[in-house]
């Protein structure tokens, strides 16, 4: 890992590797992830999943598994008949499916048990009557069937959204250009794969409260759909996030299985229990949506775009999920990266009988980065233009508006860009090594969390209490919830540098509807930037009270008071110091109890369009990716031999953290680019083809190649510290700079992903020297909502606000 | 994956009790030996047998004996660990090191056994699935239903033999203890295979496989090239063995054999006709993999496309003879 950036200005505790606080706990298994948690008298749960694509249930008889010995409770949809859904526009999921199943894993029925094998037996005694429906299985098909309809709401037909945005004059654009290139590209659906299978235990309290432990992402989300569905004030229920064995977007829906437990609870008076299996974890799935995109880009002659026409078809399985917002961050985020005069955007979901897709890691944004740079390459390569070289002469201005209006920050991809092409030799290989090995470049950019909340609201985004003991011990309470990514350990560093205190004397407690104040969840990149801003004000706060006491004892002004090495010092007079757990009691004795709040909310958006509320973000991340691979022109095989990836993060509040996140998303990514396929026998009844660890393929250690990271540390002056999202962005130039590396390897362009040793001697073999999609389905689109480019002089508009630095 | 289903467990200490148990039980018990195959299917509800007959406390079944001069006799229960680091395996049978080392993962190899390989039930995507999973296409006749998803007009079962050792023995000719209720027999290894997705060993339920007979390493040269989309934990997807006898720089005597390309290790033997008889050079190399790659008839039933896995037939009977030029010894 190399670093580059600003200094670190006086900061102590952020910036370094502090350890992670829940390291000692999660290596010698004492911590208690959700399917840790037991309880005396706690019964078992299986669920019936339908196990056809497509029906109506006509009938469903539970008597056998009822008269079943063992059993406590079985539930069918009538029981649960409120539906719910991530979004306030999709509310079109039910815990148990009442009247229609749409997709092999659909739940329908649940039993609780005395243990899991007599709950197994009884839900698979119970009968279910279906009436069968064409199932839907392709985009195409989708789109060419008007009934039957998965759902009955959305835009007709099988369509469940449909987006139209056009910013300037895309048409004349494009006619004015120099050149027009166009492409077509798919990207398959692949699933998140945590290590940890959802699990969620329920227990009745003796006063009529519920508590609900979940491997979730977003417990507050989840408390509000039990609330609903359950019809109990959200005050009479307690959910838990237990620690996440990752989630990567899996875990960022309230999910049936959660509901189901919730409910048995009630009914049997006891703790009811649910792990799924690793089968029932490809169903949950909410994972990559599979995107067929159409790109059309207008050049000037100096190379600049002077039009983009982007279209994407999303198959979005059988629900709505947060996919009317993964439909438009399929349009949202290519603005941010080189200027783009004029932009259009078309957008499209349709309802498939396949397990619902959502919001994995980048969500909806891999897809269209990945064609996006694979086509720039193909440009870059038409003008005869280094790609590296285009890139640099075509970079968004820091703190400029985007053609779709989104306020960019700090951007450091030019040093990203600079980085890479330097660290990899780039200039000497690239187009020069021998046949069969190749060198690609892609680059892209990430939020750092949402502009807006999912449910409409004005309040904050997050929220930190902060209570310190006369001890000297800081608790910190916040709704935020360690998916593994270290989030706990950020918070505690945050807190210790402002305090000037040791990260490992600061208690976390969070993810606790009870206990914590509202964090709207471990999704979308939001979670360092938005808590750690919430969590500077409450630890300011904390400091100006203790300050204000110790100046009073030392007559001095408080601005004379600094805290570090968990002392409190007067800067006039080195000599005087006390500790800072005097300072907590004379600060007590002064004031009374010390407990302080700071919230976070983001920046309102200047865009005033329909859609606008996906794309704007506090901040934008930049990263640049180069992977080098070697290709066999024999079998088609790709061995990814090294990456280079550099990523402005704004400030590496922990460098370890952030190297570590870089490399889970080069292996996510490369998972993506060369073999992860979630995919289905549209022939065998819609099965998935391998809901297994085993055959579902995803790469191994052995397949991991070197990753040589370039922290890049460009100051946001909405980050905390600085500090930019680091956990989805570096993903996302991954499949594109493989795909321009094989390119440049073996000379064949394969359009869809993943690039599997099949494609790439198809493409050998083709005339073309390609392989991938060749034609998109005629669709109707809307008439675009348009929105005027924003004036260019007031594009580059440089942020005034200094950067957030040390206190 | 669920846990398992209740089932009975008893461990013998003799073969003999062993096999009267496993006699007077029938067809509802199983023969338990690593469990990395067994207790896998039992938890994905593919088997259900009652009673597990453990081998672990059987003597005499683990371990090496004897040398490369006089062949080795491998116990059954010896682990594919062991069996991966023994110093005589990996200098004089080096096609079955290769194989032995390419099995599932370094811990999947501590706990498996050479003869839980060798009787490892073939593989198929439509089989190897949870019982939730294969009702949703109504079963198949390998277990619980009667067509067969993978070519529904056959009449049999085509699920893969994938085990990496087998073809490897196969090629060297080695030769299988059999005890049974009614003693011990000797057999080819070749000869345990049966073409068909169900009944794929030619044995009696109740005889267990007591050791493995590998012949004198001699002058024999061996190699695997095996097929699987990972470094680790992937079941083969194609497999090659060769074993090749020199005469100076003439092949003498030639086998090659293919695994998970058919409900039974397949010895190409076209392919070492093209071999025999002349010096192992890159034109017969290509000849026999031309005649390899006709051979190989895979179906939808593993990962990958069945038509890149038949392309990459040549590829590995190319890299697993290629292997062998350069050990052969001019002399
Ligand atoms: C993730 C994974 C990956 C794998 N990858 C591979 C791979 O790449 N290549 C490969 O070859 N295998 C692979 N395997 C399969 C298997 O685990 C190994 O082949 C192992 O050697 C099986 O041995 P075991 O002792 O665990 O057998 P068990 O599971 O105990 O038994 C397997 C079968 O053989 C029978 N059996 C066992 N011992 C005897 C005996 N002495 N006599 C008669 N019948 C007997 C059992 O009744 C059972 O039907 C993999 C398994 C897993 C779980
Ligand atoms: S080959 Fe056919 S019968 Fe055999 S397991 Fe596969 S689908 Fe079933």
């Amino acid at each position: 890992m190399r670093r580059d950036g600003s200094a670190r200005g006086g900061l102590r505790i952020v910036g370094t590797a502090a350890r992670k606080v829940d390291g000692p706990a999660k290596c010698t298994g004492a911590l208690r992830f959700a399917d840790d948690i037991v309880l005396p008298r706690t019964l078992a749960c299986r669920i019936l999943r339908s196990h056809v694509p497509h029906a109506r249930i006509r009938g469903i008889d539970t008597t056998r598994a009822r008269a079943r010995p063992g059993v406590f409770a079985v539930l069918t949809g009538s029981d649960l008949p409120i539906p719910f859904g991530i979004l306030p526009v999709s509310q079109d999921e039910h815990a148990l499916c009442p009247d229609k199943v749409r997709f092999v894993g659909d739940p329908v029925a649940a039993v609780a048990a005395v243990d899991e094998e007599t709950a197994w037996e009884a839900a698979n005694a119970i009968r279910v009557d279906y009436d069968r429906l064409e199932p839907i299985m392709t985009i195409e098909q989708a789109l060419s069937t008007e009934t039957p309809r998965i759902h009955d709401y959305g835009e007709g037909g099988n369509v469940h959204k449909k987006v139209s945005l056009e910013f300037g004059d895309a048409e004349a654009g494009l006619r004015d250009a120099d050149a027009v290139f166009e492409d077509i590209f798919f990207y398959e659906g692949s699933t998140h794969l945590p290590m940890e299978q959802h699990s969620a235990t329920a227990m009745p309290e003796p006063d009529g409260r519920l508590t609900v432990w979940s491997s979730t992402q977003t417990p507050h989300y989840l408390h509000r759909a039990l609330a609903k569905v359950l019809e109990m004030p959200a005050s009479r229920i307690r959910v838990i996030a237990c620690p996440n064995g990752g989630g990567f977007g899996g875990k960022s829906d309230p999910f049936n299985h959660e509901i189901v437990v919730a409910k048995l609870a009630l009914l049997t008076g006891r703790p009811v229990k649910v792990t799924l299996t690793r089968e029932e974890v490809f169903y949950c799935h909410r994972g990559r949506h599979p995107v067929l995109m159409q790109v059309k880009t207008g050049i000037a002659r100096d190379g600049s775009i002077r039009a983009l026409h982007f279209r994407s078809w999303l198959d979005g399985g059988a629900y709505g999920s947060y996919g009317v917002a993964s439909t438009y961050y399929t349009g949202a985020l290519q603005t941010v990266t080189y200027p783009i005069g004029a932009y259009k955007f078309e957008g499209l979901r349709v309802f498939t009988n396949k397990p619902p897709c959502g919001p994995k890691r980048g969500h909806g944004t891999p897809q269209p980065r990945y064609a996006l740079e694979v086509h720039i390459d193909k440009i870059a390569e038409r003008l005869g233009v280094d790609p590296a070289d285009y890139r640099l002469r075509h970079l968004v201005p820091p703190g400029s508006l985007t053609v779709n209006h989104l306020r960019i920050g700090s951007m450091g991809l030019r040093t990203c860009i600079e980085k890479v092409v330097a660290g990899s030799g780039w200039k000497e290989k690239f187009r020069r090594q021998p046949r069969g090995r190749g060198i690609g470049l892609a680059c892209s950019s990430y939020i750092s969390g949402a502009g807006l909340p999912i449910y409409w609201n004005n309040m904050p985004h997050t929220g930190v209490l902060l209570k310190i003991d006369r001890g000297g011990g800081v608790t910190v309470f916040c709704g935020e919830i360690d998916i593994g990514q270290g989030s706990d350990t950020v918070l505690a560093q945050v807190v210790a540098e402002v305090l000037g205190i040791d990260p490992l004397d600061i208690r976390i407690v969070a993810g606790d509807t009870d206990l914590t104040p509202v964090d709207l969840g471990s999704y979308s990149s939001r979670v360092t930037l938005m808590m750690g801003n919430a969590a500077i004000q409450a630890a300011e706060k904390a400091r100006g009270i203790l300050a204000t006491a110790a100046a009073r004892e030392w007559a001095i002004c408080a601005e004379r008071v600094v805290f570090a090495g968990g002392r409190v010092l007067d800067s006039g007079d080195p000599g005087r110091a006390m500790s800072f757990a005097d300072a907590v009691q004379r600060a007590e004795a002064a004031s009374g109890t010390i407990g302080t709040v700071g919230s976070y909310t983001p920046p309102p958006s200047t865009a005033r369009y329909r859609g606008s509320g996906v794309g704007p973000s506090p901040a934008y991340s930049y990263s640049a990716a180069v992977v080098e691979v070697a290709v066999e022109a024999a079998t088609g095989l790709v061995h990814v031999e090294r990456v280079h990836l550099a990523h402005d993060v704004g400030r590496a509040i922990n460098p370890v953290l952030s190297v570590g996140q870089v490399e889970g998303s080069v292996y996510m990514g490369l998972g993506e680019a060369l073999m992860e396929e979630q995919s289905f026998r549209a022939n065998r009844n819609g099965v998935h083809r391998a809901p297994s660890m085993l055959e579902y393929k995803s790469p191994t250690t052995m397949e991991m190649p070197e990753v040589v990271t370039y922290l890049v540390e460009d100051p946001d002056p909405n980050g905390p510290f600085g500090a930019k999202e680091v956990g989805q962005g570096p993903l996302l130039p991954i499949a594109p700079a493989v795909a321009n590396a094989v390119h440049d390897a073996i000379g064949v362009r394969v359009d869809a992903i993943p690039i599997t040793p099949d494609a790439i001697l198809r493409a050998l073999q083709a005339p073309s020297k390609r392989a991938g999609p060749v034609r998109v389905p005629a669709t109707d689109w809307p008439e675009p909502v348009r929105v005027p480019a924003p004036a260019l002089d007031a594009r580059p508009a440089p942020d005034t606000r200094p950067p957030r630095d040390a206190p | 994956m669920m846990r398992l289903p209740p089932c009975g467990y008893i461990a013998p200490a003799t073969l003999a009790e062993a096999t009267a148990i496993l006699r007077d039980e029938g067809p509802e018990a199983a023969i338990l030996a690593g469990g990395t195959d067994l207790l896998a299917k039992m938890k994905r509800r593919q088997q259900r047998p009652s009673t597990l007959v453990g081998l672990r406390r059987v003597v005499g079944l683990r371990g090496v004996r004897g040398g490369p001069r006089s062949g080795l006799r491998i116990g059954a229960m010896t682990t594919l660990a062991e069996l991966e680091r023994h110093e005589a395996v990996r200098a004089h049978y080096p096609g079955l090191h290769q194989a032995l080392r390419s099995i599932a993962t370094p811990l999947l190899r501590n706990a498996g056994t050479i003869g839980g390989n060798l009787c490892l039930d073939t593989r198929c995507n439509y089989y190897d699935q949870s019982f939730e999973w294969r009702r949703a296409i109504n079963f198949c006749m390998k277990c619980d239903g009667d067509v067969c998803w993978v070519a529904p007009g056959s009449d049999v079962c085509l699920a893969v033999a994938s085990s990496d050792a087998a073809p490897v023995l196969c090629a060297f000719g080695a030769r299988l203890v059999l005890a049974g209720p009614r003693g011990e027999r000797t057999i080819e290894a070749k000869d345990l295979y049966r073409r068909d997705g169900i009944r794929f060993l030619a044995k009696d339920p109740a005889e267990i496989l007591a050791a493995v007979l590998l012949p004198p390493a001699g002058r024999l040269r061996s190699s695997y090239s095996k097929l699987r989309r990972r470094g680790s934990f992937d079941f083969p997807v194609l497999g090659v063995a060769a074993c090749l006898r020199f005469d100076r720089d003439v092949v003498a005597d030639a086998r090659l054999w293919l695994t998970a390309v058919s409900m039974a290790p397949v010895q190409a033997e076209e392919a070492e006709r093209a071999l025999v008889g002349r010096p192992l050079t890159g034109a017969s190399i290509d000849e026999a993999a031309e005649c390899a790659w006709a051979r190989a008839k895979p179906v939808d039933n593993t990962d990958f496309t069945v038509r890149w896995r038949k392309e990459m037939t040549r590829h590995h009977v190319r890299q697993a003879l290629g292997a062998l030029t350069s050990s052969v010894r001019f002399a």
